[in-house]
């Protein structure tokens, strides 16, 4: 007899998770997953399989923002962790990367063998403008989302300088702008509480 | 004798690749776009392995494909040493993170209330900001700044926000307008 103070199981009990089950899970998010995996990694964990609730994702999606590394293999391994120890992290790791990376290498090479064509070199160069609108695009949605402050201005517009015009190498700009950073929101938290 | 010269040589670039991308992972905080400048800077300024062109074009076509956008270190790595090099940068990039993220979740996760979170997501924001801009103007450079470019990025900021199509359509279409030779 079961706990009675167990809460009541939804009606359709999901199959056990398994390595093998993390593994395809993820390989088939990272073979769907165009201009990124994240929007996919939320649908199919969330509203498909049922495996995380929102909440629980959007805390893993900020935790994994917070730990370096790509987003998208932080979030995979954790989950897998959770539900399959080591093993589970591994095929989840795996799954996200390995079937894509063999898709993006098979493209890669296929380029490699075509580059000289001036259709497949003027394609790739419209693709590239394409690319760069579509990181412009993400900074400005992510620069909506800031405070309006010289303090954000400024932090925003040091870390472009330094790296995107004067190309410092990235460990000595963050070993300067994160302590200055963390610092100065340390104070404006204080400002605001004190 | 060339054969082992070219064995060193392959090995010495491997191992390069390797703690170059392990560092880069560790400075990712955000996301793997945020740290091209990093790689342009290694890979095509100060190694010369790869030229500028290229290093855009094989982001470029890392985003028309399927899979994480992490996905363009294993391309660097192809284009520099092959597969040996697309294994070590794609490894080096996402291994030893994840090892630290299950370190993480093993010890620490219990708390995820905690102030200090919130506030390094906040104080790190603007950073990465002008970190996804520096992105842009160096797939802008490999492109080379002129009118057509220009003109088909700025589209692409417009219709990305003010619409809701998928970017792979404007890929698609930037792919096309290339082809036919009007960028």
């Amino acid at each position: 007899m079961a706990d009675q103070s167990a809460p009541i199981l939804p009606a359709v009990v999901s199959p056990p998770i398994t390595p093998w089950s993390l593994f395809l899970t993820f390989a088939a998010m990272g073979l769907q997953g165009f201009g990124g995996v994240m929007p996919w990694a939320r649908r199919i964990l969330v509203e498909q399989r049922g495996w995380v609730d929102n909440r629980e994702f959007t805390e893993l999606f900020s935790l994994s923002q917070i730990l370096p590394g790509p987003n998208i293999c932080n979030l995979a391994s954790i989950l897998g962790y959770r539900w399959c120890g080591l093993r589970g992290a591994a095929a989840a790791l795996l799954g996200l990367l390995g079937p894509s990376a063999l898709v993006v290498l098979a493209i890669g090479v296929f380029y490699e063998h075509v580059q000289a064509h001036p259709a497949v070199a003027g394609a790739v160069r419209g693709m590239s403008s394409v690319a760069v609108g579509l990181v412009i695009a993400t900074g400005i949605k992510m620069a909506q989302t800031q405070p309006r402050t010289w303090r954000v201005a400024a932090l925003g517009l040091a870390s472009l300088v330094a790296v995107g015009l004067l190309h410092w190498p990235l460990l000595w700009v963050l070993s300067v702008l994160i302590p200055l950073a963390l610092a100065l929101e340390w104070l404006a938290s204080r400002k605001v509480t004190g | 004798m060339a054969g082992i010269a070219q064995g060193d040589w392959l090995m010495g670039v491997l191992i390069q690749l390797s703690l170059q991308f392990l560092l880069i992972s560790f400075l990712a905080f955000g996301g793997a776009s945020a740290t091209l400048p990093e790689m342009h800077r290694f890979l095509v300024v100060q190694h010369h392995w790869i030229d500028d062109q290229t290093f855009s074009s094989l982001y470029a076509i890392s985003q028309a494909a399927p899979g994480p956008n992490v996905l363009f270190v294993a391309l660097f790595g192809w284009q520099v040493a092959g597969l040996p090099g697309a294994i070590c940068t794609l490894f080096a990039m996402c291994i030893p993170a994840a090892i630290l993220a299950l370190l993480f979740e093993h010890y620490a996760s219990r708390y995820p209330e905690h102030r200090w979170h919130y506030m390094f997501r906040r104080a790190l924001a603007p950073i990465t900001v002008g970190l996804v801009m520096a992105t842009a103007l160096i797939v802008m450079q490999g492109v080379g700044f002129s009118a057509g470019p220009v003109l088909l990025a700025v589209v692409a900021v417009w219709v990305t926000l003010r619409t809701k199509y998928n970017p792979l359509w404007l890929i698609g279409l930037g792919a096309l307008l290339g082809a036919l030779g009007w960028i």
